[in-house]
């Protein structure tokens, strides 16, 4: 080697679980490619195993964040949009080579995707004004119905938009207080574990966002039938595997979000990529009756 | 009750030249690399399908279901002994375990919540968990058990005296204890975490034994680290080594630091490979724990249904 030249240090795309990045406990990993069908890199092939020991991490996660005040959620969510932003330019080329968007195209979408965060951050403390309320109540109670978090959600990554739709269905599930396990998008993983880094070092607890990569048809099934899963969001399912995780949720009556379809235009779109019914997907409403005077 | 003032030195004085065991207690030493070693060799072994399920099975037969909190009320214990009844009311396959450890003040209500059923009542006694009280008082501790009807007693040594080097007294003193016990059955609780090193915790473990302990115990799960696989086995190679000198068998108890099914089945392997399967009964071996009889379960339901199960599901002790 010449004076002066240095070897390549390459990434080793690992898991997010519990906070640390693990590697998949059954050890196998797939080629991902980008865009043009060129080899980029291995990621790892999770196991169902890694499904179990995500779910126990964010599990474990669930009380610390439901019950950390909105205010401060909302400082995190924050937070997460400015580490993003510090690293704009690794996640332009990674969306760029992922997605096969011109650079133009895909500093676009990494600014949607920070200023996303910014959006649902700002919703934390305000969504119990606007999905609770005080009820008019015949009798002499104040009655309330305030949201609260379903718990632990299973989320399927969108296939097409490897980050801002990543963005843009996972901030809303934990800006309410829901812990999280994702599966990245099957063809295009890697801009969702360098988001992994981002959340890491953004003082977010580790095991709120659990990531895993491999194949959907693989994870899906233990995710939807495990019974400590609350919630899914099956935003990033073909319609085959979306029936059959639907059944499978069946067993303890998950709340199920099917799969929703939209181009990588309407994602940047504030208009069909951003909404606070999403929040409100995975939120429970609990109506608590006080009785006046008392 | 039991409160007269006993002076050691009347009861298995000089037992290192009677019973020859004084070499075990000063000679041995223990390779803590190689015990690591083969602890964490066996801790691989993969136990799937039937062999996980017969196994996890085994588990529950052989667990001392605990409560040992400040905060045990008679409702608690009551609930505790119909869980220990029947575990999994949803799986007649899943059998009762093997016996419920309680303060001495609940014996007598594991008693009664237990009758006909088979399990059977453990008192902790003899000032657990310190051990730090006068004879007489730890041998009114364990008269008090025994009275209410508890029929396995487990006593702490006297790990001050131990760690000073007074083997005599700690040795007499379980001797007395055992005496005190009278039909039963005495477990020996050597507190490891405390003992520093796995030099001692062989040499409790060869003191207990000739002294008459029915079972040898990890520790009291009030201090960490408490059973963990290096130590078990330790103490498992002295039994069996005990077992070749005298014929006498004596059983195990880790107790402390286990809380998953995969942490049991490690056990199990443990005393498998180093005492073989006489041991693997509830006579011989038991696990003390609190946490770990739902693992069990929900490992179990698991393997039943295919599907990852929630505690939301199981009763929480």
């Amino acid at each position: 080697m010449a004076e002066g030249e240095r070897l390549d240090v390459r990434k080793t795309y690992k898991l997010y679980i519990g906070g640390k990045f693990p590697r998949t406990e059954s050890g196998r990993s797939y080629l991902v490619s980008d865009a043009k069908g060129k080899p980029w890199a291995n990621a790892c092939r999770g196991s169902r195993k890694d499904v179990r020991d995500a779910v126990q991490a964010a599990r474990k996660a669930a009380p610390g964040w439901s019950g950390a005040t909105a205010y401060n959620r909302g400082q995190v969510l924050y937070r997460v949009a400015e580490m993003l932003e510090g690293r704009r330019e690794q996640f332009v080329d990674e969306v760029a080579r992922a997605e096969g968007v011109t650079r133009r195209v895909a500093a676009e979408t990494v600014d949607k995707a920070v200023d996303r965060w910014v959006w649902y951050a700002g919703w934390a403390d305000k969504l119990t004004q606007v999905f609770g309320s005080a009820n008019p109540v015949a009798g002499p109670y104040f009655n309330f119905s305030v949201p609260e978090p379903t718990g632990v959600v299973g989320v399927v990554a969108p296939a097409a938009s490897s980050l801002l739709g990543l963005v843009s269905r996972l901030a809303p599930v934990i800006v309410s207080g829901n812990t999280c396990v994702v599966v990245a998008s099957e063809t295009r993983p890697l801009p969702a574990i360098t988001l992994a880094e981002v959340l890491a070092t953004s003082d977010l607890p580790g095991g709120v966002v659990n990531l895993l990569t491999g194949f959907a048809a693989e994870l899906v099934g233990p995710l939807a039938s495990h019974l400590d899963v609350n919630a899914l969001d099956l935003g990033g399912l073909d319609l085959a595997l979306y029936r059959e995780a639907e059944l499978a949720a069946a067993e303890n009556v998950k709340r199920v979000v099917p799969p929703v379809k939209l181009s990588a235009r309407d994602w940047l779109s504030d208009a069909k990529g951003q909404d606070p019914y999403w929040i409100a997907a995975f939120l429970e409403i609990k109506t608590v009756w006080h009785p006046i005077g008392v | 009750m039991a409160t007269t003032p006993v002076r050691l030195g009347e009861t298995g004085s000089g037992f290192l030249q009677q019973v020859a065991l004084g070499p075990l207690l000063s000679r041995f030493a223990v390779d803590e690399v190689g015990a690591g070693e083969r602890a964490a060799a066996l801790a691989k072994r993969s136990i799937k399908k039937e062999s996980k399920v017969a196994a996890l099975r085994l588990a529950v037969a052989v667990m001392d279901l605990t409560t040992l909190e400040g905060a045990d009320t008679v409702g608690k214990v009551q609930a505790l002994c119909s869980k220990a009844r029947r575990p999994d009311p949803s799986d007649p396959e899943v059998p009762p375990v093997a016996a419920i450890c309680v303060y001495p003040s609940l014996v007598a209500t594991a008693r009664q919540a237990l009758a006909g059923s088979g399990v059977k009542v453990a008192s902790v006694a003899t000032a657990f968990p310190s051990g730090q009280a006068s004879l007489a008082v730890r041998l009114a501790d364990v008269a008090e058990a025994v009275e209410a009807g508890a029929d396995e007693i487990d006593m702490v040594i006297n790990r001050g005296a131990f760690l000073a080097g007074r083997h005599q007294e700690v040795f007499e003193e379980i001797v007395v204890v055992k005496e005190a016990c009278g039909q039963a059955r005495l477990k020996v609780i050597l507190e490891t975490g405390e003992l520093g090193t796995l030099d001692n915790v062989r040499r409790a473990s060869v003191l207990a034994m000739a002294a008459g302990a029915d079972f040898i115990k990890t520790s009291t799960g009030k201090i960490q680290p408490a059973a963990t696989l290096p130590v078990a086995l330790v103490m498992l190679e002295a039994i069996r080594d005990f077992h070749d000198r005298t014929g006498r068998m004596v059983g195990m108890k880790p107790a402390g630091g286990v809380r998953t099914a995969k942490q049991a089945i490690q056990h199990l392997v443990v005393v498998n490979e180093t005492l073989g399967p006489d041991w693997l009964t509830p006579e011989w071996f038991r696990l003390g724990a609190s946490s770990l009889l739902n693992d069990c379960l929900m490992q179990l339901a698991k393997e039943r249904s295919g599907r990852y199960q929630s505690g939301d599901y199981f009763t929480k002790d």
